[in-house]
């Protein structure tokens, strides 16, 4: 313990601020007025635009011809959007595949960057470290194509429980062949529909089957696959930036290699930790590309995502009252989630 | 009042670039070096035939206004789905191209016509006497208020059934001029019972139209013509009876289907019918292109006959050319829709694109066996409008029975079915409307 | 120095596990996460190499049966003019919103004021604007401001939008530079931008490589803005010209899959060149400390 606590203090003294909080010191107001240029430009870009948004979402706006008059009930829009099965499935998708997304990422993704941290003067690192990240200079729209192709229950890796004997084995027990339907299957798994039931009276007569869509499985893996060589490159820059001092005042404390990365390593890398996390909100909350090459809105809409929702109000529909209504829900979604993950982690600093 | 001016001005225009049409008896629009400048065309067509159908049209564009250059905005994608916004957001921002695709009926008339994106053309169809080769039941989809706003450049029949014809041949089914819907089940559980591996119906729905577009057909079969056109224009309504019943066969249908249909796009449903892991496959004819494309011999490595029940129809699918509003380029346009409504522009289309040409009087010979048959049906079947395909329905409908047809694929519950398509004719009103 | 010498060989002999077997081990997991990232991409690339007639689902495990290039050589034909287009674009882009994103990040962490934290929050929640719902003021907006159907319109659209991004890599990489640095800079008389210039632009390389890559590819690989920002066929990015290779209704995909591994060239040299910088940044982060 005692060994430790001398690391734990180098780290606390590296990742404390002692931010210049007197009143106003000139250099701030410096400090204010070079960011003002950024903050103008986001002003317009996201607050404006967003404005514009919202409005369209409580307007009458609902086919090619615009019409900016004002709907009545002014939140009707949102009515009809919340009563809409398939926004409904959305919502559940979108939270079901964040979760298992960034679990995922967040895994691989260290995990890989340790591998990498702890043998960069290893042979063929470099080879490893580029190919790990190569699927993500990929196009999504041809990378969804791809999976689409690996995971089709007829041609793609189930080929494999035939190669390998799975099938056999099975059959041998008198047991049905594995083949599983991957992004095809509809299914919906650990319902809790019923369970719900006691709660909220009639949650277990719901359309929407609470649970976890199979068919999202394959598209998290798919998106994995795509960003965890990014999250490894954020935290390969993390890692790179931690002086060996730290780890070595650790290591003559006589922690393991495991201990280091453990208590000291990926504390410190805390910031760089929340900046995968936002990345991987942002392309989870906004994915589109990749599930549309891949599995569309899947069958019952098991892979499909509010993004896709959009788009297919907005430009196919040509509702933009009710496309604009589902964006705005989205950004309240992210608002909830990130403005109290970030002061949390701001009021550590 | 901007209109009547551009109405104008297209008069003047037409009359001086295509005056001596009739006079010339291989209805070569006459050559005019007089226009000059860019024209944008705004199309979905980028790769294999379709590009080079579209650079067949450019050929003939440029035969007849040398001095014009054409600029080929493109953008690819689905039947145009990432071209919509682009298309959307430039002609809100009072950016349009010359010209673009569109689809006859509502695609043309409540996206583009009712926003007064475009201005009506109907002098040039009578300068270049297309009212008098150009079908009624078509030329009605593209009026309103009887002014006309698009130039076709060729059709696609829709309710093509296309299939395996070894596999048939091995289990002693032949299929005639017509198949109702009980032959095909019939047809269909034969194969179940002889062929376990062999799914009968191929399905792509990765997206999702190909399967409303099987939905559709079904409609068409079970209801026929009449009753078909009468849920467009509210006479039928979508939880009647027949409805119903058409519903509960589309249901029947999918349980014939491959298993991997999520899986696949509709032309690896194709590639699965060439190669005998399923039967058959509602689609439009552009699944013709595929069957060439592989190498296949018609009437002997597969046939096709039109979906169950939809013999006497012709479900039409075709692409058009409009008229801008705000065209910076009008002369060059009035050209460019001149030359592709002329017989010689749509014998050189037509033939790469897999489609016939929009008008009666094209060269049979350039076309091959199943163009003759599908010509045949074009001339004497009812014309009727795909929802799927943008003619017979606005975008919002269409939209909403596309998200109800994916939760029926799954759940089958026809009376939910029923009541999500009644919602969304309530919703848009268009029966009110009327095309 | 003989302890930091002696130190370092420790570092080196003993990876976790801290023997044989964890080297072995490390090697094992290395090698299945390497067949895991490459099994798309061999897909990819195996049939992007077929000809149109032998690409197919059934076959798609084959190995082509003739080495003529198949989709390849279409696919470069096609990608080729406008490749220059997207480094026009690309290029610019990420470097400006690199430098500002430099910028923001250090005063966000280092010259922190009343509303800053605050500020930073705002800046970031841009991150989530939904593109599609914000098309039609967008358009408008590049309209009045005279830059509608350019590139620099194209390039200040992903600058801006790549804003919140960068500044938050760089604030939380900053976060890990000690404030002693600064605070020992200030009493030698160094100002809030010498401190930028001498101190920080330095041992920032890993963060300026991390920001450098996200920002390339997002910006190289991004098609709504390019295609809806710029008409002109001859001047749009290489994303569209991709997403051409793919027609309506018919798709060749031999050529489709070439092109994305065409198009995605000069993504990874742009990888290979910078990723070399985590092991220089290692050094320059043993120095400084």
């Amino acid at each position: 313990m005692a060994q430790t606590s001398f690391a734990n203090e180098t780290v606390l003294r590296a990742v404390t601020e002692k931010p210049l909080r007197q009143k106003w010191h000139p250099e701030q107001i410096q400090s204010f007025l070079f960011l003002l240029p950024s903050m103008l430009a986001i002003i317009i870009f996201v607050y404006v635009f967003i404005a514009v948004t919202f409005y369209i979402s409580l307007s009458n706006w609902r086919t090619a011809v615009q019409d900016w008059t004002l709907r009545e009930p002014l939140f009707a829009t949102y009515g009809d959007l919340f009563n809409n099965t398939r926004f409904q499935i959305d919502l559940r998708n979108t939270i079901v595949f964040t979760l298992l997304f960034i679990l995922l990422a967040v895994l691989l993704g260290l995990m890989l960057a340790i591998l990498l941290d702890q043998n960069r003067k290893m042979f063929g690192i470099p080879l490893f470290r580029n190919a790990f990240l190569f699927p993500y200079a990929l196009s999504f729209i041809v990378t969804g194509v791809a999976w689409r192709w690996i995971f089709n229950p007829e041609t793609g890796i189930n080929l494999f429980f035939e190669i390998f004997g799975v099938n056999a084995l099975l059959a041998s027990q008198g047991l049905d062949p594995l083949k599983p339907g991957w992004a095809t299957d509809p299914s919906v798994v650990l319902q809790v529909n019923d369970a719900l039931n006691v709660i909220i009276p009639g949650a277990s007569d719901w359309r929407v089957a609470l649970g976890i869509p199979v068919a999202l499985i394959p598209v998290a893996i798919a998106a994995t696959w795509q960003l965890s060589g990014f999250v490894m490159a954020m935290y390969l820059g993390g890692m790179t930036s931690i002086s060996q001092e730290v780890r070595e005042a650790a290591r003559i404390d006589g922690a393991s290699e495991w201990q280091v990365y453990r208590h000291v390593i990926i504390p410190m890398l805390n910031p760089v930790t929340i900046s995968v996390v936002v990345i991987l909100l942002h392309t989870s909350f906004k994915i589109f590309d990749l599930v549309i090459s891949m599995a569309g809105s899947g069958p019952g809409f098991a892979t499909d995502m509010p993004a896709i929702f959009v788009f297919d109000q907005m430009f196919k529909g040509t509702k933009p009252n009710l496309g604009t209504a589902a964006s705005i829900i989205m950004l309240l979604m992210v608002a909830v989630i990130i403005i109290p993950y970030l002061r949390s982690q701001t009021r550590e600093d | 009042m901007k209109t009547k001016i551009l109405l104008l001005l297209i008069v003047l225009l037409a009359a001086l670039a295509v005056g001596a049409v009739n006079a010339q008896d291989d209805g070569m629009v006459p050559v005019d070096e007089s226009v000059t400048g860019d024209l944008e065309v705004f199309s979905w067509w980028t790769s294999g035939g379709e590009a080079a159908a579209l650079q067949a049209l450019f050929d003939s564009y440029a035969a007849s206004f040398p001095n014009a250059n054409i600029v080929n905005a493109t953008v690819a994608g689905g039947g145009g789905s990432a071209a919509r916004p682009v298309l959307q957001t430039r002609l809100a921002g009072g950016d349009p191209p010359d010209t673009w695709q569109v689809h006859p009926g509502w695609e043309l008339l409540g996206q583009y016509v009712d926003p007064e994106y475009v201005v009506p053309i109907n002098d040039l169809y009578e300068e270049m006497g297309w009212n008098d080769v150009v079908p009624e039941q078509l030329r009605d989809m593209m009026t309103r208020d009887g002014n006309i706003y698009l130039v076709l450049a060729g059709v696609h029949r829709g309710n093509g059934f296309w299939y395996n014809k070894p596999i048939l041949d091995e289990l002693g089914v032949t299929i005639g001029e017509t198949l109702s819907v009980d032959e095909f089940i019939a047809i269909a559980d034969q194969i179940v019972a002889e062929m376990p591996d062999v799914a009968p119906l191929c399905v792509g729905d990765s997206g999702i139209w190909a399967t409303a577009q099987l939905f559709e057909n079904t409609l068409l079969g079970v209801l026929g013509p009449e009753g078909y056109r009468g849920l467009w224009d509210g006479s039928v309504s979508f939880d009647s009876d027949e409805v119903k019943q058409a519903m509960t066969v589309y249901g029947q249908m999918l349980d014939y289907q491959n298993s991997d249909h999520a899986a696949l796009s509709w032309d690896q449903a194709v590639d699965a019918l060439m190669e005998g892991r399923c039967v058959f496959n509602s689609m439009g004819d552009w699944a013709y292109g595929e069957f060439v494309a592989a190498g296949m011999e018609d009437n002997v490595d597969f046939g096709w006959v039109s979906h169950p029940g939809t013999a006497g129809s012709f479900m039409v699918v075709a692409d058009g050319f409009v008229m801008a509003n705000g065209a910076p380029n009008e002369a060059a346009n009035a050209g460019w829709l001149s030359v592709i409504g002329s017989r010689p522009a749509q014998e050189a289309f037509n033939p790469l694109k897999g489609s016939i040409c929009a008008r009666t009087d094209c060269d049979r010979e350039l076309f091959g066996p199943y163009h003759n048959w599908s010509m045949d049906s074009f001339s004497a079947d009812e014309l009727v409008a795909s929802v799927v395909h943008g003619t017979a329905a606005p975008a919002d409908f269409q939209q909403a029975m596309n998200d109800a047809v994916t939760l029926f694929v799954v759940d089958r519950d026809v009376d939910a079915f029923a009541a999500a398509l009644v919602d969304a004719v309530a919703a848009s009103g268009f029966t009110e409307a009327g095309m | 120095m003989a302890a930091q010498a002696r130190l370092a060989d420790s570092h080196e002999s003993s990876p976790i596990g801290g023997s044989r077997i964890g080297k072995v081990l490390t090697i094992i997991v290395l090698l299945m996460a390497l067949v895991f990232y490459m099994t798309p991409v061999f897909i990819m690339v195996n049939n992007g190499l077929k000809d149109a007639t032998n690409v197919s689902l059934s076959t798609m495990w084959n190995l082509p049966e003739t080495w003529t290039g198949g989709g390849f050589v279409e696919a470069w034909d096609k990608l080729r003019p406008n490749m220059i287009n997207s480094i026009i674009m690309a290029l610019p882009a990420t470097i400006i919103s690199a430098l500002l994103g430099a910028i923001n990040g250090y005063l966000f962490s280092k010259w922190k004021f009343k509303g800053s934290d605050t500020l930073f929050t705002i800046m970031l929640f841009g991150f989530f604007i939904p593109y599609q719902s914000v098309l039609f003021p967008m358009v408008r907006f590049l309209q009045e401001i005279g830059l509608y159907g350019t590139t620099a319109g194209l390039v200040l659209v992903h600058v801006v939008y790549g804003l919140p991004v960068t500044t938050l890599i760089f604030r939380n990489f900053y976060a890990n530079v000690p404030t002693e640095l600064v605070e020992a800079a200030r009493v030698d008389g160094a100002g809030l931008v010498k401190i930028f210039t001498r101190i920080m632009m330095p041992v920032s390389i890993p963060a300026f490589v991390v920001v450098g890559i996200f920002q390339f590819t997002n910006i190289w690989n991004d098609f709504l803005f390019g295609v809806i920002v710029v008409q002109n066929p001859d001047a749009q990015p290489v994303t569209i010209a991709l997403n051409n290779l793919s027609g309506s209704f018919s798709v060749d995909w031999n050529v489709v899959m070439a092109g994305a591994i065409v198009a995605a060239l000069p993504t990874i040299l742009v990888y290979v060149f910078l990723s070399r910088y985590f092991v220089r940044g290692l050094l320059a982060g043993s120095v400084k400390g």
